[in-house]
């Protein structure tokens, strides 16, 4: 033992070498890996494990059920990640549509004419303006509701927000120095763009896509509550909490509990990969 | 080649103060050219105007008797007082001198621009040395004219001394026209064969 020490103390420990950099990487893709294997196992799971079984229902949690049976004698732990299976696909899909509508009109508005500038504004404040639950519940009902109604609302009615921040931020970043001098070594504008002002927007586009992202999955799951979204009998996440709140008050807690946590940690896993991805693509908070 | 600016006028609004007033001179190609003056007295709007980045009110540049293209490269090129504003803090330096093709080897030997630098970002290098990097990115082909505000201001002295050095080698190997603002009289002594002081064609009101 005392033998180790002194060669170690000797030579220099030999501790592996990882700077922040590479931890930050790996922890991202970490997070990844285990958003994407719960996507997988809800996926691939089979709908037998979930079928009705009234000798089982109502079980509390038990080495059998880790999280309990429902009223139909459904294992909870199988619709769970089902549920959340689900909730990934219409938050993920649903923000990413969102935080590149946002980035376009953003972006345009910034850098085109003025009347496109105004008329953006308008559009911005007409959505902004409508009810959003009113909004989703008339633009899904329209699209014939389910995940495709459901995903259409909720990607149509939440760029606004990300918009106006993209399109400030353009007109600031328009203002340097740096894109006067671009301007003058004769690149255009849509050049200048793609150059100088999409990096810049990285950041904005990744935090405000993970804003969005537990809005998604909110807005997913108050349509299926309302029976404009998702069907009944599709396991997911908000399907999964209206109903518990019928049995909450009969001492049910587990109906509730376990997939709430999950859902919250599911939506604090993204905001941990959004902030290592910042760290990654931002060379300022590179170097904190 | 001549730039010239003719009976110039500048304010930022109507009823507000005017920064320049009538203000005219000519610099011919391969003539250096020193802009002297009080601070506030315009120096950089002036400058600012000649090379295209502001509109005069009253007034017109003209290069040639033509006036400055609007669109495309600019054979006048600014070189601004602050280089970390200068250049886009989320580019590598590479890029910065790909911008304007200046990628190459005898420009950065020219300038003393270091090979490991190329893949640093900006906050990772010092004032002089991206200084250098917005010196090289100016001299391409179509330039004529260079504008230097204060260019070298916010350098130490030995840093100031090099870059002046490799700038005027370009400059006279290349007869660039050369216009320089700043409050270093024994510099523009210097480097100038002429100095024009401002508060002599400014004929604003004070």
């Amino acid at each position: 033992m005392s033998n180790t020490a002194a060669v170690s103390a000797g030579t220099k420990p030999r501790k592996l070498q990882i700077n922040r950099r590479t931890k930050t990487i790996f922890f991202a893709v970490m997070i990844l890996a285990v958003l994407f294997s719960v996507y997988l196992a809800g996926a691939l799971l089979s709908d037998d494990l979930i079928q009705a079984d009234f000798s089982k229902k109502g079980l509390p949690p038990s080495l059998e059920h880790p999280f309990g049976t429902d009223m139909l004698g459904r294992d909870m732990l199988v619709r769970t990640i089902k549920g959340l299976s689900v909730s990934i696909v219409v938050g993920v899909v649903a923000s990413t549509v969102s935080a590149v509508i946002a980035l376009i009109v953003g972006v345009a508005a910034a850098t085109g004419t003025s009347w496109l500038d105004h008329f953006i504004n308008w559009v911005i404040d007409l959505v902004m303006g409508i009810p959003h639950t009113v909004l989703l519940i008339l633009i899904s009902f329209a699209c014939g509701k389910g995940l495709k109604g459901v995903l259409i609302g909720v990607a149509v009615t939440h760029w606004t927000g990300l918009a106006r921040i993209i399109r400030s931020e353009v007109l600031q970043i328009r203002s340097q120095q740096y894109i006067e001098v671009s301007k003058k070594l004769g690149h255009s504008s849509w050049w200048i763009t793609v150059h100088h002002i999409l990096p810049h927007m990285i950041p904005q586009f990744v935090i405000g896509l993970i804003l969005m992202f537990p809005h998604a999955i909110m807005h997913e799951s108050s349509l299926t509550f309302l029976g404009f979204g998702l069907s009944p009998e599709q396991p997911a996440i908000g399907i999964i909490l209206s109903e518990s709140m019928k049995y909450l008050s009969t001492g049910m807690w587990w109906l509730a509990f376990f997939p709430g946590l999950m859902l919250v940690m599911i939506v604090l896993l993204f905001d941990r990969l959004g902030e290592n991805v910042k760290k990654i693509v931002d060379p300022y908070s590179a170097h904190e | 080649m001549q730039i010239e600016a003719r009976n110039i006028s500048f304010q930022y609004r109507e009823n507000t103060p005017w920064i320049l007033k009538d203000v005219s001179l000519k610099i011919e190609e391969g003539e250096r050219v020193g802009l002297v003056g009080p601070s506030g007295y315009g120096k950089s709007t002036l400058v600012k105007i000649l090379a295209g980045y502001l509109k005069p009110t009253k007034g017109e540049v003209l290069l040639d008797g033509k006036p400055l293209p609007k669109k495309g490269v600019s054979p006048v090129q600014l070189i601004y007082q602050h280089p970390e504003k200068a250049i886009n803090p989320r580019w590598k330096m590479k890029k910065v001198l790909q911008e304007s093709g200046m990628f190459r080897d005898e420009v950065m030997d020219a300038l003393g621009i270091e090979r490991d630098w190329l893949e640093r970002y900006p906050r990772e290098l010092s004032g002089g040395e991206l200084q250098r990097f917005c010196v090289a990115r100016s001299l391409f082909e179509g330039t004529h004219f260079l504008f230097a505000d204060e260019m070298s201001t916010m350098l130490d002295v030995i840093t100031q001394a090099q870059i002046w050095n490799l700038m005027l080698k370009e400059v006279e190997e290349r007869r660039l026209g050369l216009l320089m603002v700043t409050h270093n009289a024994y510099l523009a002594e210097k480097i100038c064969a002429r100095t024009i002081r401002l508060e002599e064609i400014n004929t604003r009101e004070e």
